[in-house]
């Protein structure tokens, strides 16, 4: 399992994740204060021209992350045709499209360890709540160790359910699952444990 | 301390895991994802508070780029989607179905159930639909009429954890944090 950083290298890759983040924030904000069809039309083209320095793998990566959104695009467009209102249909359409590449022009450009970097430094005041950034770090990471590990396990789940029975494993392998899941947890507790604890 | 954090940490990765799998078909020919039912027993298993903290460490982990959500999706455009009121709601929606839990005197699977609807339907519901009638620029009711093909998948999903967490406390009593 791969982040969404795409190993095409852009200038953006060298920019810091703070910056760019707060960069995106100020967008975001500006594009829900214009309410008509052109200026948002070039807020669009302005970041499809961002695109641009990557080349055509990495348009063809930002294209498919904006895949999840034609269902949305045909409602729109359905509703808007219908209610003859259609500078209101384009101008949502447009936002919504230009706010969610914006986003991921962010997330295809700065890699997993600057976010997280970049997570633990934003998250410092939490200690003060009794979240200090070095458990935060830890429970990130062991997040990320474990997709693989309870994959493997549904899988095998599943497989031994299949071996079993000849309908298909359905919502039965969820129990457990989730038991493995709490087995797993027990132990990983007292790992930690053993090991000085997660303090 | 450290139980609470193996807890939390396994159970994102557990949320994230049951979006891989592809759609569960229920007997009726019914597709449902895995993913929501996995933050509903976030609640009913860990507790209000874990609950609600296993939810919110999957939701950093998606805005910092992994493609945990179901279907692949990740990254910060998901908040700039239509759904992102669905995505604000999921900590919410765990935090009800766990309080419901720890609160009630209710049979395990009946509390659990309950608490999955007030939580994974009725929270999830009130913030998914006036962030979809935002984004989308509709009236609550337009939004609320577009998300109604979801509501039988979800009443499935909350009478599954109903009976998960049932089997569960069954399995092995003393498991649930909820009700420890």
């Amino acid at each position: 399992m791969l982040a969404l950083t795409s190993p095409v290298q852009t200038p953006f890759h060298r920019l810091r994740a703070g910056p760019k983040l707060a960069a995106l924030a100020m967008f975001t904000l500006i594009l829900f204060q214009l309410d008509s069809p052109a200026p948002l039309a070039i807020a669009l083209a302005f970041v499809a021209a961002l695109h641009l320095p990557g080349g055509r793998p990495f348009v063809a990566h930002a294209l498919r992350l904006l895949r999840p959104l034609w269902p949305f695009a045909l409602i729109l467009a359905l509703w808007h045709l219908w209610t003859d209102d259609l500078t209101g249909g384009a101008t949502i359409l447009l936002r919504l499209t230009t706010a969610v590449a914006a986003a991921n022009l962010v997330t295809m450009t700065t890699r997993l360890s600057d976010m997280i970097a970049t997570v633990e430094r934003l998250a410092a005041p939490l200690a003060r709540l009794g979240l200090p950034p070095r458990t935060l770090a830890l429970a990130i990471a062991l997040t990320i160790r474990f997709l693989p590990v309870l994959s493997d396990r549904l899988a095998r789940i599943s497989e031994s359910w299949r071996a079993r029975s000849p309908r298909r494993p359905g919502w039965r392998i969820l129990t457990p699952a989730t038991l493995a899941t709490l087995d797993d947890a027990d132990q990983v507790a007292e790992a930690l444990r053993a090991r000085g604890g997660a303090g | 301390m450290e139980r609470s954090l193996s807890h939390i940490a396994l159970f994102a990765a557990l949320i994230a895991v049951l979006g891989f799998v592809p759609q569960i078909t229920l007997a009726t020919g019914v597709p449902i994802t895995a993913q929501s039912l996995g933050i509903m027993l976030c609640g009913t298993v860990l507790g209000a508070k874990r609950g609600a903290l296993a939810v919110l460490l999957f939701l950093l982990l998606v805005a910092i780029g992994l493609p945990l959500l179901s279907g692949g999706r990740g990254g910060l455009g998901v908040f700039a989607s239509p759904t992102v009121g669905f995505l604000v709601g999921f900590p919410v929606a765990a935090f009800v179905a766990g309080l419901i839990v720890e609160r009630s005197t209710a049979p395990i699977g009946l509390a659990a159930g309950f608490g999955a609807f007030l939580g994974g339907v009725v929270t999830l519901y009130a913030f998914g639909i006036p962030g979809m009638a935002l984004m989308l620029g509709k009236t609550l009711p337009e939004a609320a009429l577009l998300i109604t093909p979801y509501l039988f998948g979800d009443l499935i999903k909350v009478g599954l954890t109903g009976l998960i967490t049932h089997s569960l406390a069954r399995m092995r009593p003393g498991i649930l944090m909820s009700r420890n």
